[in-house]
């Protein structure tokens, strides 16, 4: 349970988010031609890091934005928080 | 066995005021090399190791745990046993456990405290109840002990539930497994360790792994916080940090690791002596024989490895308890924590092999690995042996994220993932 800071409300509960899982992964521009395995590691393979991890949220309980967030997994630590289509900041 | 447990040993102890036990396990510094290698020192890899052991005569073997053993999620689960899954791959895989379980203390001359109390599961609306009979019936189809209760069934059978049809998820019914209950969690992980050590194998603590060597697409040992360790088989069954190890071989799981809460209460005279579960609320209580009550709650919505909840998690589950026994009102909760768990898409596990020779992994199990302990250490045992699945977890292989074909337990096990 941490506090997010929320690019578009402010600094909020975090239960008021609901988090959309790993960023970047980008939907394939051709699904017709895509392989098992390819459909495979787009679907459900995830790198589930111990660490500095780059996600999705949404403020659902809010102005329902989808926003970018890097964050430790190891202690919850929000490293950065960037709008949806923005670079991802280097570490 | 050169140390059995029995009323004449605990007698004879007696006399030198129990200062003369041996040590159940030994304490080994690592070989140089051993045939297999179990990383994860749980309930499922020492059950690993135990029938590798013992049913595939496997002994140059080690269990590596980073902690100590007992330390892990084997010691922070609620201790529920049952196996009344809708699917028949999920209900052949768990009641092939619950059978180990109805004679494990025997078998590892170990009291694992196994206690058959019965699990029920509430249904609180009409898709509930459609739900639930269904899977009495699949259950039933499998050979699996279950019956459908209607409310007054559900009272008498656990009179201190709220039945009335004015509060928020009224009881409309419930389905009962007799032969499911609850074991002493941190004895099933001591016992195995016990029988494991006793067949040969090395249980090494305090060891950390902090890599996979491969040459090519075979492994060829393991780094560790106590040197390099060679072998040609490395069984991994590392709970929450399954993704971390699988990394560290290049590889990339279906996991999300996301924190697991449970609390318990003081302890108090006995007053619910089964299980009792609600998929809808998400509430489900036990009470331990030390008188706490046991109650888990859910997991946090994102990833995480910092071993505590959320608190709005735990209140959540805390105000569906009281909606449903009234009677606990004023009980004072004593201890919370939180554990690490690996959660599949379709919330099954994952027992196989991997596109890496001699690398396999025993992961996914999520919210609900404890009750599958046995018969998941003896199946992955038969998996690394062999190279290759016993048809009992055939269907739990990696490769079903490819295929399509899921063991979609969401909502089709009897409590919500």
């Amino acid at each position: 349970m941490f506090l997010i800071n929320c690019p578009y409300c402010g600094e909020r509960d975090q239960s008021e988010f609901s988090c959309g899982g790993e960023a970047h992964i980008v939907r394939p521009k051709q699904p017709t031609e895509l392989s098992d395995d390819q459909w495979a590691e787009y679907l459900f393979m995830r790198k589930n890091i111990k660490g500095v991890q780059f996600e999705r949220w949404n403020h659902a309980h809010g102005c329902r934005k989808w926003f970018n967030m890097v964050r430790d997994t190891s202690n919850d630590k929000i490293h950065a928080i960037y709008k949806m289509g923005e670079k991802p900041p280097v570490e | 066995m050169k140390n059995k447990y029995s009323i004449f040993s605990l007698i004879k102890n007696a006399f030198s005021q129990h200062e003369n036990w041996k040590q159940a396990w030994g304490d080994p510094e690592p070989k140089r090399e051993y045939e297999a290698i179990i990383i994860g020192g749980g309930g499922h890899g020492l059950a690993t190791a135990y029938y590798l052991a013992k049913k595939h005569n496997m002994r140059n073997i080690a269990v590596l745990e980073k902690g100590w053993i007992g330390g892990g999620n084997t010691g922070r689960n609620t201790t529920i046993i049952r196996s009344n899954y809708l699917w028949d791959a999920s209900a052949g895989l768990y009641d092939h456990a619950l059978k180990i379980w109805e004679n494990l203390t025997q078998e590892l001359n170990y009291n694992i405290m196994f206690s058959q109390r019965g699990v029920m599961n509430l249904a609180h609306n009409l898709q509930d109840v459609r739900d639930l009979k269904r899977r009495t019936h699949a259950n039933r189809l499998n050979g699996i002990d279950a019956v459908w209760l209607n409310t007054d069934q559900v009272k008498e059978f656990c009179p201190i539930i709220n039945t009335s049809p004015d509060i928020r998820y009224p009881v409309l019914g419930g389905t009962l497994q007799r032969r499911a209950g609850t074991a002493r969690h941190d004895a099933v992980a001591w016992g195995y360790a016990r029988g494991a050590d006793e067949m040969g194998v090395d249980i090494i603590q305090n060891c950390e792994v902090k890599g996979i060597k491969r040459n090519g697409d075979q492994v060829e040992g393991v780094e560790t916080s106590k040197g390099f360790i060679k072998t040609k088989k490395i069984g991994v069954v590392a709970a929450g940090h399954s993704s971390v190890i699988a990394n560290m071989a290049g590889l990339k799981l279906p996991l999300e690791s996301k924190p697991l809460q449970a609390l318990v209460s003081e302890p108090v005279k006995p007053i619910i002596d089964t299980v009792v579960m609600s998929n809808a609320v998400h509430a489900y209580v036990s009470q331990s024989d030390k008188g706490e009550l046991v109650i888990g709650a859910g997991t946090d919505a994102y990833v995480s490895y910092t071993q505590r909840g959320s608190h709005d998690v735990v209140e959540g589950t805390l105000k569906a308890i009281l909606e449903l026994y009234p009677i606990f009102s004023r009980m004072k909760m004593l201890r919370q924590w939180g554990g690490i768990v690996d959660i599949c898409p379709d919330a099954s596990p994952i027992i196989s092999k991997t596109n890496i020779k001699g690398l396999y992994f025993n992961c996914g199990w999520g919210t609900g690995g404890f009750k599958a302990t046995p018969g998941s250490g003896d199946l992955f045992a038969h998996t690394i042996a062999n190279d290759e699945p016993h048809k009992l977890n055939a269907a739990f292989n990696l490769n079903r994220f490819v295929s399509g074909d899921l063991v979609d337990e969401h909502g089709a096990a009897a409590v919500a993932h």
